[in-house]
């Protein structure tokens, strides 16, 4: 077990990465001590891999129409769900990874990697799309169901494919559920920045990134899609979670943690996350609906999810704070058996959010196509997660060996797949 | 050899749909609503204040494309379906229902019409159906929201009982549609206007998951559409005679 973590555990270039570096103890006394510092080479956040593996299996099982096992999913307990998880554990693993080649190597070999790292995510966003189109094309040619006459107006975009695959390919027509890769690549492609930002103030960079996101909900600011709308998921409000969570990777967290551990703090968690859960009630059991004070409901809706709202920002800071409570890095379940499926899901992330897209798809195609009933869903949502884990399986058994090779032969092990995605 | 199987194929599956034509009109299609979809805290007290009266019931039906099968006068089609369901209900109170189609216009644009058509019709009560051509055009929620309650408040103030009706459960236009952000901020607005929202997606999704129907179902035919829309004034009706409540007494 251990030797998986060990090995990918960030670029570990031999001899380079002793720290700090010569160029970082020569800087001047005068000029505030950068925060960041790296954990030791070997050390690899496995509880990161754990919640990043859950939220790739969380978003599969939303991204199926709803079943049995879409009540284990924590969007039905909270404001939050688990594009939040995945955004910020994204931005914590990109800045751990790329900070440190920052540090090593410099800034434009940094950036160099980052938008190699960029152009892998579009090209699995295209590839996507395409599988997208192929389903799609499909349903509209066979599917004439009078009671949908309406609905089936949406098609009308396959009428003008010159339009809607250029509009694909930068990133303007997306449908639903293929949000995530979009949002993904633009806050990748200003990851060098962040990540420039922070060594030089990384309180200086996250107080920018609130500043942004105070002015997106102050002046509206948002990207435009095609054929009309906006991005689903605002990158304007979205980058502050990335960033925050670069922020705690880039020695954040460390500094918080008395603030952490406070019982204070842990209190005010919970009351939020009960408080919550007890309005997520309120929308399934209606009944409970008259419990709740007008004034606050009409001071809480919508919960906005296109620009984070600052009600789910809240909720999973008080879920993450909680976790990193109660589950210490070294908590033993980690290293077990029975975690290793979400673990490893989650250390090949952009692999196995794209399969997980796939897959819903797929599943969607499925039950329009052999049957809908309940069994079926369960069906097709077991099996999604099996073959998650059995890809990912295969990708850290074939990494394995590739490295095996590569270090035979003295080469560097390609960091870029550190988690990093 | 290959043909043939296709062609026998063919038969059986003829055999097993006319088979399931003829059983589906030997007796009403079971689609059971559970209670708490069709219960409501908000009040219809025009329609109360009508029945308790003796004045003619006069229901005006807002709606885009999905409010109709084939055309607005279409008796199959739910509004007909409701009409004749409240006559069931209750005999002794006229109900008049009258239907307009909105194709492809958007909640603002069709309350653009509101004082128009209200004018015209003075009906009791309207039944607002909306949000599928705002989901499908990707209007801005908040646009959207605001455009349903102004369109509700004209509503109001022209002396009408409002019922919002939200979207169809579609499941093969799923990947496409993003349907919920236009169906919690139309339960946004019932709250806040303190209005009944008839919850057509919960309902034809509860139909789907039970089996009543298959809507993933590719069939070219009308007969699921019919079945669909029959069910679903049955089930306005009980949610009309619920929020106005309408007791036993009335329903004599």
């Amino acid at each position: 077990m251990t030797s998986i973590a060990d090995r990918i555990a960030g670029p570990s270039v031999p001899g380079a990465a002793a720290p700090p570096a010569p160029a970082e103890t020569a800087a001047p006394a005068s000029v505030a001590a950068p925060a960041i510092t790296f954990p030791a080479v070997g050390e690899r956040e496995l509880r990161l891999d754990l919640f990043r593996g859950l939220a790739l299996w969380l978003i599969f099982i939303d991204h199926l129409p709803p079943n049995l096992l879409t009540w284990f999913t924590i969007r039905n307990y909270g404001f939050s769900d688990a594009t939040e998880i995945f955004i910020f554990i994204s931005g914590y693993t990109a800045a751990f990874v790329y900070g440190r080649a920052m540090q090593d190597a410099g800034f434009i070999v940094a950036t160099a990697r980052i938008l190699r790292r960029v152009w892998q995510i579009y090209v699995a966003h295209v590839f996507l799309f395409t599988i997208f189109l192929a389903e799609i094309s499909y349903v509209a040619t066979s599917f004439e169901n009078p009671l949908y006459t309406e609905e089936m107006g949406i098609m009308d975009f396959l009428k003008q494919p010159d339009v809607t695959i250029v509009q694909a390919l930068i990133l303007r027509f997306r449908p639903v559920n293929m949000d995530v890769l979009p949002l993904y690549i633009v806050l990748m492609l200003f990851l060098p920045l962040i990540l420039w930002l922070m060594r030089w103030r990384p309180d200086v960079t996250l107080g920018l990134s609130v500043v942004l996101y105070a002015v997106t909900w102050e002046f509206d600011l948002y990207l435009s899609a095609y054929p009309n709308g906006f991005w689903a998921f605002n990158p304007f409000a979205w980058q502050l979670l990335f960033v925050f969570g670069a922020w705690c990777a880039l020695g954040g967290a460390k500094r918080m943690s008395r603030i952490l551990n406070s019982p204070v703090t842990l209190g005010i968690c919970v009351a939020y996350l009960v408080a919550a859960f007890f309005v997520t009630l309120t929308w399934y059991i209606p009944q409970l609906g008259h419990l709740m004070p007008r004034r606050i409901e009409q001071w809480m809706y919508p919960i906005d999810k296109t620009d984070l709202d600052v009600l789910r920002f809240a909720h999973f800071l008080a879920l993450a704070a909680l976790t990193v409570h109660y589950l210490p890095k070294d908590w033993p379940p980690l290293k077990s058996r029975w975690l290793r499926p979400l673990i490893v899901c989650g250390q090949h992330s952009l692999e196995i959010f794209c399969l997980g897209v796939f897959l819903a798809f797929a599943g969607h195609f499925v039950l329009a196509e052999v049957s809908g009933g309940a069994m079926m869903h369960a069906l097709i949502s077991l099996s999604g997660i099996l073959a998650m884990w059995g890809v990912a399986s295969l990708i850290s058994w074939y990494k394995r060996e590739a490295d095996k090779g590569a270090a035979r032969k003295g080469a560097r092990s390609n960091a870029d797949m550190a988690g990093g995605g | 050899m290959k043909s043939v199987s296709w062609l026998r194929f063919g038969v059986a599956a003829l055999a097993i749909s006319l088979a399931g034509v003829a059983r589906a009109e030997d007796a009403p299609q079971n689609c059971e609503v559970p209670a708490y979809l069709l219960t409501t805290e908000s009040p219809l007290s025009k329609v109360a204040d009508a029945v308790k009266n003796g004045r003619p019931l006069d229901i005006l039906v807002v709606g885009s494309r999905s409010s109709a099968i084939v055309s607005a006068s279409d008796a199959n089609a739910y509004p007909a379906r409701l009409q004749a369901a409240l006559k069931e209900r209750l005999p002794s109170v006229p109900v008049n229902i009258s239907v307009e189609l909105q194709p492809k216009k958007t909640a603002e644009e069709t309350a653009a019409n509101f004082v128009k058509l209200v004018e015209g019709k003075r009906p009791n009560l309207v039944i607002w159906q909306t949000g599928t051509v705002d989901a499908m055009r990707s209007i801005d929620p908040d646009e959207f929201r605001q455009a349903v309650n102004d369109g509700v408040a004209t509503l109001q103030n022209a002396g009408a009982d409002v019922i919002l009706m939200n979207l169809q459960y579609s499941p093969r236009t799923e990947t496409l549609i993003s349907v919920p952000p236009y169906i919690d901020n139309m339960r946004v607005v019932a709250q806040q206007r303190d209005i009944p929202l008839f919850d057509r997606f919960a309902i034809m999704r509860q139909w789907n998951e039970q089996g009543d129907f298959d809507l993933f179902n590719p069939t070219h035919g009308i007969e699921l559409a019919k079945q669909v829309h029959d069910c679903l004034g049955r089930a306005l009706s009980k949610f009309i005679i619920d929020a106005a409540h309408l007791g036993p007494a009335q329903q004599n």
